[in-house]
């Protein structure tokens, strides 16, 4: 049977085309014998007392950037929600929902990253779900990912256990995800030299929860960036968090695309970093830690928990003043004023 | 670290700077109008205000995509952007500013063709690349982005194409300058003239203003020092009772400006009144394409039909960009007027004095350790 | 309306010019200029070069910056 050479609505509907699709695609793409018998649902014995579980929806535009593409994101996304949870990610569900007409090269081609990165990332998929809608009902693919993984026993990851004076640690560059995905999605003239840093995180997690640094919690900074994240921590709370823009590490090719575009690093999304806040006193030793795994070679602390201002989030800035990090306002987009 | 930047942006340096300042200030009140949005939103990242003595206000002036953009504008490229057949291609800045009943974000988000571009010249690649439609540019800006209009208008010529329109929109700093010292009492003690508007235009247009109104001028760049030191050169020149033009961006400003970048503004574009939001008509202050470039002018090829748009009548913004007023005195602050349901440019821009009083309960000061 | 970043040229080729900061690379329209050339500094605003750089003025801005830092420390 010859596969076409576009989706069409049969992909999605029951047919025989949405058969072979899963069977010559999705199946080996991402071969494992919980996906193998092809049921309504994955079966396995619980893998842990603790579990996590979370879900995330990609509707990226456009579907390939440098550095990745959907499939890439949508492993790592949730991926990575698990690992900032303190998890340890074990399986994935993979939905698609296509809109007709997309490229099967297109969809080929995703569907091989899913794979790769999965496996990449240690992570099986195990269930999932293809539906095609009519043209113009989406925006040529979404993908929802889920994901189930072990938390640790004793695991106590909470903002009521931060305390002031605590340390905000971020595990490399920022920006570069949100800067990458903009620069494509616009056809700049500089997108090709400006690369997502879409990474898997579970590896780096392991290491720093093994090293019992006294770890509040966790986070990603995706979209919104750190300003998001931070805000959405430290609001209705009884400290603040105060970074340093001295601190804040970013590589040089993106400072200068932020200069050129007038973006601002704190509000735009990571994809393979996490910010974690930490115990004062560990601070500098799980830097020490996150160094030596490579997703993390270029940990650092940025900043820490005050009791004032409280509820807010303060940027100490390169000159030497002092201001508001607000809540980002909207996608950011680049500016001549 | 970044060559002819980072060095501008020394802690130690902007800490003695800004003792100076505070020194110089003595505990007396100035209002400093810095005009161009650029430096507004260059004050707010570097945290200058923080540095500075709560007596030097520091006023947004009108040199703001917002403010220089009538809504009838926003209206009409919005009714423009809605035809299968038109790309509109714009600078990130005009994609919030509201029209009366949308702007071109939720314009984008229904499915309008609406390019966001870096340099205009990219028009000229989605012309090229779309010959079957028309690609209009919103051809916003001051004397520092006109001549990259002009430019790009020029060379659409030389390739021939024949899809590409613009919507002159650009404006003139100094007529501004001086719309706001004349008229009713005014309260600024003097000026931050914008740095790369002076690189095309030089230091000459600014004096006339500053004889006139007995009010001192710096040309000011937009890193950290060189804000804080036009700030302590203002405050010597008031002083001194000085009135008169300085340069304190000389790395980049020419006393006579760049006049080859003028003579391609001046053969494209001619000077006209024009409306500015919040503020009304100023005479000699916007640009219009010359007689022989009008077919360009799609407004003049193409016109679209819109209602007429209506300010409110209780925007005091022209007040408040003078520094006569304050937000708290407008009827409409927090009530008619917020963030979400703007009334005028003082409150959509989000550097606007109003969206800042709103969102900080006052001026967003964060005062030292 | 004023975000312009200072860069160097590359490589001039006519009226574009190959600019660069911090290892990104940018092509722009250099037709404001007279005679650009490699190793200059240029100011680039939204992709044409606005004027050059004068790095003598820009190392005299900074030397009286120093300066005052200076006097600053002094006075304590």
């Amino acid at each position: 049977m010859e596969l076409k050479n576009k989706i069409t609505l049969e992909h999605g509907s029951g047919s025989r085309e949405a058969r072979e699709l899963i069977s010559n695609l999705l199946l080996p793409g991402f071969k494992n014998r919980y996906l193998a018998p092809l049921a309504d649902a994955a079966s396995f014995k619980s893998p842990g007392d603790r579990l996590a579980f979370t879900t995330d929806s990609f509707v990226v535009s456009p579907l390939f950037f440098p550095g990745g593409d959907i499939g890439k994101l949508a492993v790592c996304g949730t991926v990575n929600d698990l690992a900032v949870a303190g998890a340890r990610p074990i399986y994935l569900s993979c939905s698609f929902i296509i809109e007709e007409n997309l490229d099967l090269s297109v969809f080929k081609q995703i569907v091989h990253s899913i794979g790769q990165w999965a496996k990449k990332a240690g992570v099986l998929i195990v269930t999932g779900d293809t539906k095609v809608v009519e043209a113009g009902n989406a925006d040529k693919l979404y993908i929802n990912t889920a994901g189930i993984g072990t938390v640790p026993d004793g695991l106590a990851f909470s903002p009521e256990r931060v305390r002031t004076g605590d340390a905000v640690i971020i595990s490399g560059t920022i920006a570069e995800h949100g800067l990458a995905v903009l620069a494509a999605r616009e056809e700049l003239d500089i997108s090709p030299q400006l690369k997502s840093d879409c990474a898997p995180l579970n590896g780096l997690t392991e290491a720093m929860l093994k090293s019992g640094a006294d770890i509040k919690m966790m986070r990603d900074p995706t979209r919104g960036g750190l300003a998001a994240v931070l805000n959405e921590l430290a609001e209705g709370r009884n400290w603040g968090i105060e970074l340093l823009e001295s601190r804040l590490p970013v590589h040089a090719r993106v400072k200068a695309a932020l200069e050129i575009l007038g973006l601002d690093p704190l509000s735009l999304a990571s994809e393979g970093k996490l910010c974690a806040i930490v115990g004062e006193k560990d601070a500098e030793r799980l830097v020490g830690v996150m160094k030596r795994e490579p997703a993390g070679k270029r940990a650092r602390i940025i900043g820490r928990v005050v009791r004032e201002p409280r509820s807010m989030v303060i940027l100490e800035t390169e000159a030497g003043g002092r201001r508001i990090v607000d809540w980002p306002r909207g996608a950011p987009i680049p500016r001549i004023c | 670290m970044m060559k002819f930047i980072s060095e501008f942006r020394d802690p130690a340096r902007a800490r003695a700077l800004a003792g100076e300042i505070k020194k110089l200030a003595g505990g007396r009140w100035f209002n400093l109008m810095e005009i161009c949005g650029t430096h507004t939103v260059s004050i707010f990242r570097s945290g200058l205000k923080s540095l500075l003595p709560p007596t030097i206000r520091l006023l947004s002036g009108p040199g703001c995509p917002v403010c220089v953009t009538p809504q009838r504008t926003i209206d009409s490229i919005i009714a423009r952007a809605r035809k299968p057949s038109t790309i509109i291609a714009t600078f990130g800045d005009m994609l919030n500013v509201p029209g009366t009943t949308s702007s071109l974000r939720e314009e984008k988000a229904r499915g309008a063709d609406i390019r966001l571009i870096y340099s205009p010249l990219e028009c000229l690649t989605v012309a090229r690349a779309n010959p079957e439609k028309q690609v209009v540019f919103l051809a916003i800006g001051f004397e520092t982005t006109i001549p990259s209009a002009a430019a790009t208008l020029l060379s659409a010529g030389r390739s021939g194409l024949s899809n590409f329109f613009l919507v002159p929109a650009g404006r003139l700093i100094p007529p501004a300058m001086e719309f706001l010292l004349a008229g009713e009492e005014t309260r600024i003690d003097g000026f931050l003239c914008p740095g790369h508007v002076s690189v095309i235009i030089g230091t000459e247009p600014y004096r006339e203003i500053a004889e006139r109104f007995g009010i001192p001028c710096v040309i000011a760049g937009f890193e950290a020092l060189d804000i804080l030191a036009a700030i302590r050169e203002l405050l010597l020149m008031i002083d001194e009772g000085k009135a008169g033009v300085r340069n304190l961006y000389p790395r980049a400003v020419r006393e006579e400006g760049n006049p080859r970048a003028r003579k391609i503004m001046a053969e494209v574009f001619e000077v006209a009144d024009a409306e500015w939001r919040g503020l009304g008509t100023i005479p000699r202050s916007g640009f219009i394409l010359r007689p022989e470039f009008v077919g360009y002018d799609i407004d003049l090829v193409q016109p679209v039909e819109i209602p007429p748009a209506e300010e409110n009548p209780l925007c005091i913004c022209g007040q408040i960009l003078r520094g006569t007023a304050e937000p708290d005195d407008c009827p409409a602050f927090r009530t008619a007027c917020a963030p979400s349901h703007p009334l005028g440019p003082c409150m959509v821009s989000s550097e606007g004095t109003c969206a800042a009083w709103y969102q900080y309960g006052g001026d967003s000061v964060i005062s030292n350790r | 309306m004023c975000l312009a970043v200072p860069m160097k040229i590359i490589a001039v080729e006519g009226e574009k010019a190959r600019v660069s900061l911090g290892g990104l690379a940018q092509e722009i329209d250099v037709r404001f200029l007279s005679n650009p050339r490699p190793g200059e500094y240029v100011i680039v605003h939204a992709g044409f070069a606005i004027e050059r750089l004068d790095p003598g003025e820009a190392e005299k801005t900074l030397a009286l910056f120093r300066e005052m830092e200076l006097l600053d420390k002094a006075n304590g």
